[in-house]
């Protein structure tokens, strides 16, 4: 098991391995006899004849300890048994079968659930007194609660899974696909709640035997002597430390165990695609990639924004992934410039690092990205505070969760207005309203006074518009501004847009995916794959006549550009990983162009033309293919 | 806001009845003759059935439910079969001690556990590994024992705190403040540990939030980002669990009563328990349960305060 791996669960489990062991055979860890007293030498505390010391009784502790193993473990089993045998079967049958079947089940488990177990166990010891297994299954019922309620929701997940629809085809009994397909599924999990059930019982029974409803005395049991210990608590205080050490040490112990059983798990069903990639030995060696290609500098100095030969990595310095690894554009004022790919290209993640957000262990590596002149990759917190929603706005994909859902529109609004302009909460309000009516929301006053989640999608765009509009910035970033949208609104969202940037003479960087929205609103587009630039120019000449095969592989496969009467043509494969990326041109692979030389070496971009510029060694040879 | 509370009833009205009933269940199995008990070992066996008569023993369970249920409804819950006295009387007189150890307990829980929380999602380093092992060991160690640990030090050693007993809050907010200090602590720690935990995760799910993100490429402060907007959405999750940990810590204010011989409902039901004094106990369990269906509306109150999904639509 891996989990051996981690010293504090190999330690864990080693301590559950010798408390089991004492509970199976005491005897083995000690000559003494824990009831032997001998009132001679009370309370004493350390020693050679008695390690931990003796009790009240002149017993000793160690051998009390070891010997109260075993009611504990009863204690445990009976429980935990019946916990999980009604936990894991009420769960998998509720979640399965769902209905009234699940509306009593879950209602139950509710009522079981706020019922004070430890109150409840007082009934029944002070009914059936020392009737540890009486005791134990009423608490194992009331605990089972919590079980029935994780499995079922175990279950719901795994009951949408495609493969269980399959088996239900296939004409598998509902019995058989509970234990065939649904149980494997919830074993992990019980485990987990297994180690952290046992923790509990510990607890509450140990408790319990501290109160007097433990084994009959003089039946050694470590609540007990916790009691004990609190009796002579003015004699001597060396005794409370064995007796509710021993508890403190299993109870922590079988949290551990249950952490890191939930870290496995969790592991196990959800990997980052990130991390299980660089686990693989990678023919990826960063250092090899030659970084002397050329700057490329289209841009003059009236650029309000410039990126230079920017490369991204994620992973630490030994360990890392450049995912872009040579990108050149610039915005001019009041430019539109589109940033445009298929997702994974680096696209999002570029835009990200223009505002010093890479995402994650995400991080600059090599280049430059000078804003209004000043070299951006040097910033300090101070910098960008300047900076960030004053000189350049930022707009995301989801409208609705790219506002707190906890508060009103017009109060996240003023927040903003204030942070970038001093003053009155009257004058902010003012203009929230300002803002509002500007990016065209009918009736402004009623919309500030909304929470998010009473907005449509159109109009939470148009919010987190306004948002990104508080502080007059000079240039606003939009990742898929329209994406989430229904066609109707995007068109709406891409007019306003178009309105807002006249207004205020507002560059805007917008990075898309599609072709409609570049043509609709850019000035210029800058096409990216796989971490680079492929190729950059003005929109109409690109539409007119694409330079990188790539890019004319974008457009054919856009449904608006190809003709009606012919299949609409896709580019064959995939975006590759970063971690797979071709030495020589990237798109080798899937290019309909390629030629030997293409794979040799990395491609540097060419000029052509004033503001246009390819990476493709064949741009020249004659023209776009068709 | 007010078909939450009308929920949160409809729930409570049928748990009311269940937890009364299955009690009576529990109690009606008990082998011991509660006539016997009153009257002791020696009293004769007419005496015994006389006085079975008179509790009506020789009902059925249904019959001896419903006999009590009418009285429980007009807040009579029968008479101690030790002391004699009146349950209800009994109970009342220990409903503010340990009203105020849970509600005291539950301010400590979501102090100390949203504040551990936010510092070891926010802060790395050893203030934040501090924070994290802190909620390990709040969960593991026993409140009893803890209890002990800290009696044997600030109250027998040192002698800041008294080592048992409860003063009123009328008799001096300073002096009821030093007899909850301890039991208070003691018996937060676990949900102290708990709501940390919780704090923590859900404090890095909602740092991972889309609107985070906007807040910060827009320029907000990040100490709004952080305290108001991501911590008011971590929140959420964590009234949930601290409405999970009030049913456990009713039951470790049992045992930490007892321990610091503080005159609440669960030391007497503690005592109850041990001397077989059955409707006492009985009452103590509808008290509890009370107790967690109170505790539930106040947090389903400050659960619609903090999401407004909840309460606007």
């Amino acid at each position: 098991m891996g989990l051996i791996r981690r010293p504090a669960a190999a330690i864990s489990i080693l301590w559950i391995g010798l408390v089991t062991l004492a509970a199976i055979w005491p005897s083995l860890l000690t000559n003494a006899d824990p009831n032997n007293q001998d009132l001679a030498n009370i309370l004493q505390g350390p020693s050679w004849s008695h390690v931990l010391g003796t009790t009240t009784l002149g017993e000793d502790v160690y051998a009390r300890i070891v010997y109260g193993a075993r009611p504990m473990a009863v204690a445990i089993v009976f429980a935990l048994s019946i916990a999980l045998v009604l936990g894991t079967i009420g769960g998998v049958v509720a979640g399965y079968l769902g209905g009234a079947v699940d509306g009593f089940l879950i209602r139950a488990a509710d009522v079981l659930f706020a019922i004070p177990g430890l109150l409840i166990l007082l009934v029944v010891y002070s009914v059936f007194p020392y009737n540890i297994s009486a005791g134990m299954a009423t608490f194992g019922v009331i605990l089972s609660a919590g079980l029935l309620r994780i499995v079922r929701s175990v279950t719901l997940g795994v009951r949408e899974e495609p493969y269980v629809d399959a088996a239900v085809v296939s004409g598998l009994s509902r019995s058989q696909i509970m234990t065939r397909h649904v149980f494997p599924r919830i074993r992990p999990v019980l485990f987990v709640q297994a180690a952290l059930i046992a923790a509990i019982v510990i607890v509450v029974d140990s408790g319990l035997a501290f109160l007097g409803f433990g084994p009959r005395p003089p039946q050694p049991s470590w609540g007990g002597l916790v009691a004990e210990a609190r009796g002579a608590i003015f004699r001597q205080s060396w005794l409370l430390i064995p007796s509710g050490a021993a508890i403190a040490l299993t109870v922590l112990a079988l949290s551990l165990i249950g952490d890191a059983l939930r870290d496995q798990n969790t592991a196990a069903w959800a990997p980052s695609k990130l991390t299980r990639q660089r686990q693989k030995p990678t023919t990826h060696v960063p250092a090899l990639r030659p970084e002397a290609i050329d700057a490329v500098l289209d841009d003059d100095a009236s650029a309000l924004l410039s990126v230079t030969n920017l490369a991204i990595a994620f992973g630490d310095a030994a360990d890392q992934l450049e995912v872009v690894s040579d990108v050149t554009f610039s915005v001019r004022p009041g430019e539109v410039v589109g940033l445009v790919g298929e997702s994974g290209c680096g696209k999002s993640v570029t835009a990200a690092s223009v505002l010093g957000m890479t995402p994650g262990t995400g991080r600059v590596v090599r280049g430059s990205c000078v804003f209004e002149g000043r070299e951006m990759l040097t910033a300090t917190a101070g910098d960008w505070a300047a900076i960030r929603g004053r000189r350049i706005g930022f707009v995301s994909q989801e409208p609705m969760v790219s506002l707190d859902p906890t508060y009103r529109v017009g109060h996240q609004l003023r927040e903003a207005v204030r942070r970038h302009q001093k003053c009155s909460r009257r004058a902010a309000s003012d203009r929230v309203i300002e803002l509002l009516e500007s990016v065209q929301l009918p009736d402004p006053v009623a919309v500030a006074k909304r929470y998010p989640h009473q907005l449509s999608g159109g109009m939470a765009q148009r919010v987190a518009i306004a948002l990104a509009l508080a502080g007059d910035p000079i240039l606003l970033i939009a990742d898929e501004p329209t994406t989430a949208l229904d066609v109707t609104v995007q068109a709406e969202i891409l007019d306003l847009l178009r309105r807002l940037r006249a207004e205020r003479q507002m560059a805007v960087l917008i990075i898309t995916h599609d072709w409609g929205v570049a043509a609709d609103l850019c000035d210029r587009v800058v096409v990216m794959y796989a971490g680079e630039v492929v190729e950059a120019a003005d929109i109409h000449a690109l539409i007119a006549q694409p330079l990188h095969p790539y890019s004319v592989g974008l457009l054919d496969s856009h449904p608006e550009r190809s003709p009606a009467d012919e299949r609409l043509v896709a580019i064959p494969g995939n975006v590759p990983h970063p971690a797979h990326w071709p030495t020589g041109c990237r798109f080798e692979p899937r290019c309909p162009r390629s030629i030997e030389r293409c794979s040799l070496n990395p491609v540097a971009e060419v000029h052509i033309g004033p503001d246009r510029r390819v990476r493709c060694i064949r741009a020249c040879d004659g023209g776009a293919p068709r | 806001m007010l078909r939450l509370i009308g929920r949160r009833l409809t729930f409570a009205i049928p748990m009311l009845f269940i937890v009364s009933f299955l009690s009576f269940f529990l109690v009606s199995l008990s082998p011991t003759d509660p006539a016997r008990v009153i009257l002791g070992p020696y009293a004769s066996q007419e005496a015994v059935e006389a006085k079975q008569l008179e509790l009506h023993l020789d009902d059925s369970i249904f019959g001896q439910y419903w006999r009590w249920l009418q009285g429980a409804l007009h807040g009579d819950l029968g008479r101690s079969i030790v002391g004699g006295g009146d349950v209800t009387t009994q109970l009342n007189a220990r409903l503010g001690a340990t009203l105020s150890l849970v509600l005291v307990s539950l301010g400590v829980v979501a102090v100390l556990g949203v504040g551990l929380g936010i510092v070891s999602a926010v802060r790395g380093g050893v203030i934040g590994r501090t924070a994290d092992a802190i909620s390990v060991a709040g969960f593991a160690l026993p409140a009893f024992w803890i209890a002990l640990l800290l009696t044997s030090f600030f109250s027998v050693r040192l002698g800041w705190f008294p080592v048992a007993g409860y003063s009123t809050i009328d008799q001096g907010v300073r002096d009821w403040g030093r007899s909850l200090a301890l039991p208070a602590f003691a018996a937060s720690l676990a949900g102290v540990a708990v709501v940390s935990k919780q704090t923590r995760a859900s404090m890095l799910e909602a740092l991972s939030r889309d609107y985070v993100r906007v807040m910060e490429a827009n320029g907000f402060s990040r100490r709004s980002i952080v305290y108001r907007h991501a911590l008011r959405n971590a929140t959420i999750p964590v009234v949930t669990v601290m409405g999970v940990f009030t049913v456990s810590l009713l039951g470790s204010a049992v045992v930490i009563e007892n321990l610091f011989a503080y005159p609440g409902i669960g030391s007497l039901a503690a005592s109850a328990a041990a001397q077989h004094d059955l409707p006492l106990i009985q009452g103590a369990v509808i008290y509890f349960t009370l107790i967690v269906i109170f505790v539930g509306l106040l947090l389903d109150i400050s659960y619609s305060l903090i999401d407004p999904r909840v309460r606007v639509h």
